[in-house]
């Protein structure tokens, strides 16, 4: 096992940030009840994988992977790894792409609700089961 | 691995056909939009949507002897470029999908313009065939942060189909954003188990960390990776405690995409989460003989029970079938969770027998939808003798839900009670048997609604067009033809069932 000296935490530093911010996100996302609220917590849990993508690639001592002009390499540079940076890069578009539709549907449910607090809407869901409840409800006990 | 792998030098079309497979209704989706208003957009939607079934065929032609293609995207060579890997197990899928969609698009062209604004028609053909090619692309492909970028598209695609339900009912937008805020964290949880996989191999090309896996053996690494990958993809699968998203999904989603989503996209989350347990990870782990023996089994019956015992109470036809869903995922991951190879070709089987069983029955509550104006029981009343072949494609399918001797149900039942006896868990038979009469009784209230109760006097309701029964027709009939001629789906699967217990690496070394 493990001991928790300082090395070892001071040295994953990155993975402490990343797990304060995971778990911040996750708690927005369940704890608040307004559907814009929920978004920032689900767009603070998202970037919380980016930093973890973007901290991996780092390589101790290691600069910016990017080739001289004259390409003429010095094999004693050591370079970061660009590849999860390039993940993310993508993983980002699909947060954008997220984030947007779920802003779009936000407002077609205060359109149709005429609220974006959940315990409201989910008030309104309610009623209108009981009101289907009560209209096709008999179906069940009805003599066959 | 790689040495059996066909090695490709793409030159005739026959070569790109696994590129074509994801690129055709790729192109397709703009078009539809720009063409759109030219009364063009259900077409080519149809017209993609068939190019990709035969293309599906083909593929699965070529490699149902076992061999594996590897199509490598832009000529750039796996590990470092991406790899498209077609063995038995995802051509199968690919076909399921690929005809189920091709099964819709008709059916959907009647049901969408009664329950789908004119205007969004377009608009709404594009998003099936961004979830489609996202679907297809999750099931190809064989890079593993490929699979979490198709698997947005599909999932982004379905978000804005399910809340084009927000016509009939408002709560489709509701549905939607809940689906979206569980979807997204499952495939955040997907992309953190592929950030360790990455740490622990460094690489993403699924064959390439199987075998960097299978050297290093298990770390504490990579097993934080297996734990969220098979949350996040559950969340997907809709696998019992992380079902919540789905009742309300399907029952607010248009009638046709119901269809569609209950027939494929959680068939194709547990073909990744398949290939990911038995390809990448190596089920000689401990870890994963513990996952699937003690979460993954005890889950799967209660699965079994409390969804099928929740589908009963139901009021809506509709409603009834989502908890059914549950309910056979739960048979599905059970065949899983056996870890042999009768145990294997189960679940595909019933992955299969299941998306057409699931499609005939939500193809037909679309029509009670289009015809009575509702899916629940006191709407469709007595329409037996008004609907005859709707109701008659409503017991075939029942049936085969049940799994009565003669249907497609049936069959992956049966071979699922043999899975079980094999090991000796003759409990685990017992318990699938008497779930199978708790579908009994749900399929029986439908029955007894549909054919006993007297149709209201004032009811003008009529049969459903053609253009929805044929398609509810074949999918019935290949109910029944799946349940006589069970030796192709049969051989199919167990194919596919062995290219995944060979194609784990560890077990061949």
């Amino acid at each position: 096992m493990t001991e928790f000296t300082q090395e070892f935490i001071v040295g994953h530093m990155n993975y402490w940030l990343f797990i304060v911010l995971m778990m911040t996100g996750l708690y927005i996302v369940v704890a608040k009840g307004n559907l814009v609220k929920k978004i920032v917590g689900l767009n603070i849990f998202q970037t919380s994988v980016f930093m973890l993508y973007i901290s991996m690639g780092k390589v101790v001592g290691g600069t910016a992977p990017i080739f001289p002009v004259d390409m003429n390499i010095d094999p004693n540079v050591v370079y970061s790894n660009p590849l999860p940076h390039v993940l993310i890069l993508t993983a980002i578009v699909v947060g954008v792409a997220t984030t947007s539709l779920a802003l779009a549907l936000v407002i077609r449910i205060r359109e149709e609700y005429g609220t974006i607090e959940e315990e409201g809407i989910l008030a309104a869901n309610r009623s209108t089961a009981r009101v289907e409840e009560q209209d096709h409800g008999e179906v069940m006990g009805g003599p066959v | 691995m790689s040495a059996q792998a066909v090695h490709h030098t793409a030159m005739t079309l026959n070569d790109q056909l696994p590129a074509l497979q994801i690129l055709v209704t790729f192109i397709a989706a703009p078009l539809v939009v720009m063409f759109g208003s030219l009364r063009l957009a259900w077409p080519i939607a149809f017209a993609a949507s068939a190019i990709s079934f035969v293309i599906a065929v083909m593929l699965l032609s070529q490699v149902i002897d076992g061999s594996i293609i590897s199509y490598h995207m832009g000529g750039w060579a796996p590990p470092l470029g991406i790899e498209y890997r077609v063995d038995a197990a995802n051509a199968f899928v690919l076909v399921l999908v690929t005809a189920i969609s091709t099964l819709v698009l008709p059916y959907a062209r009647v049901s969408i313009a009664a329950e789908v604004p004119e205007k969004h028609h377009a608009l709404f053909y594009t998003a099936f065939l961004l979830c489609l090619t996202g679907l297809l692309g999750v099931t190809i492909t064989g890079d593993a942060f490929n699979v979490f970028v198709f698997l947005e598209i599909s999932s982004l695609s379905t978000y804005v189909l399910i809340a084009q339900g927000a016509n009939r009912d408002r709560r489709a937008l509701t549905a939607s954003y809940d689906y979206l805020i569980m979807g997204t964290i499952g495939a955040t949880f997907f992309v953190i188990g592929l950030g360790f996989l990455y740490m622990a191999t460094g690489t993403l090309n699924m064959a390439d960390i199987a075998d960097r896996i299978a050297d290093q053996g298990a770390n504490r690494t990579v097993r934080m990776a297996f734990a969220f990958i098979v949350v996040g993809i559950g969340l997907k699968v809709a696998m019992y405690p992380l079902h919540l998203w789905l009742p309300n999904a399907y029952t607010f989603a248009p009638s046709a995409i119901t269809a569609f989503l209950a027939a494929t996209a959680t068939k194709v989350a547990i073909y990744v989460l398949l290939r990911f347990m038995f390809s990448v990870f190596q089920p000689s782990f401990l870890f994963e003989f513990y996952t699937l023996d003690f979460i993954i089994l005890p889950f799967a019956i209660i699965a079994m029970f409390l969804s099928s015992f929740v589908a009963i109470f139901q009021t809506d036809f509709k409603r009834m079938l989502a908890y059914s869903s549950i309910a056979q995922i739960g048979y599905i991951l059970l065949g899983i969770s056996l870890l042999t190879e009768t145990g294997l070709t189960a679940a595909i089987v019933h992955l299969f027998n299941h998306g057409i069983t699931k499609a005939a029955l939500f193809m037909a509550v679309g029509a009670y939808v289009l015809r009575a104006k509702g899916s629940f029981y006191d709407e469709i009343e007595g329409l037996g003798r008004r609907m005859p072949w709707t109701s008659a494609a409503v017991v075939v399918g029942g049936l085969s839900l049940i799994g009565v001797p003669g249907t497609a149900g049936f069959v992956s039942k049966w071979v699922l009670v043999q899975g079980a006896l094999e090991k000796g868990w003759w409990p685990v038979a017992l318990l699938i048997v008497a779930s199978s009469l708790l579908a009994v009784i749900y399929v029986w209230r439908v029955v007894e609604v549909l054919y006993m109760k007297p149709t209201p006097a004032d009811s003008d309701v009529r049969e459903a067009p053609m253009s929805m029964l044929i398609p509810i027709w074949i999918a019935a009939l290949a109910c029944i033809w799946f349940g006589f001629n069970a030796e192709m789906t049969l051989s199919a699967a167990q194919a596919a069932a062995l290219s995944l217990l060979v194609g784990s690496a560890g077990m061949m070394n």
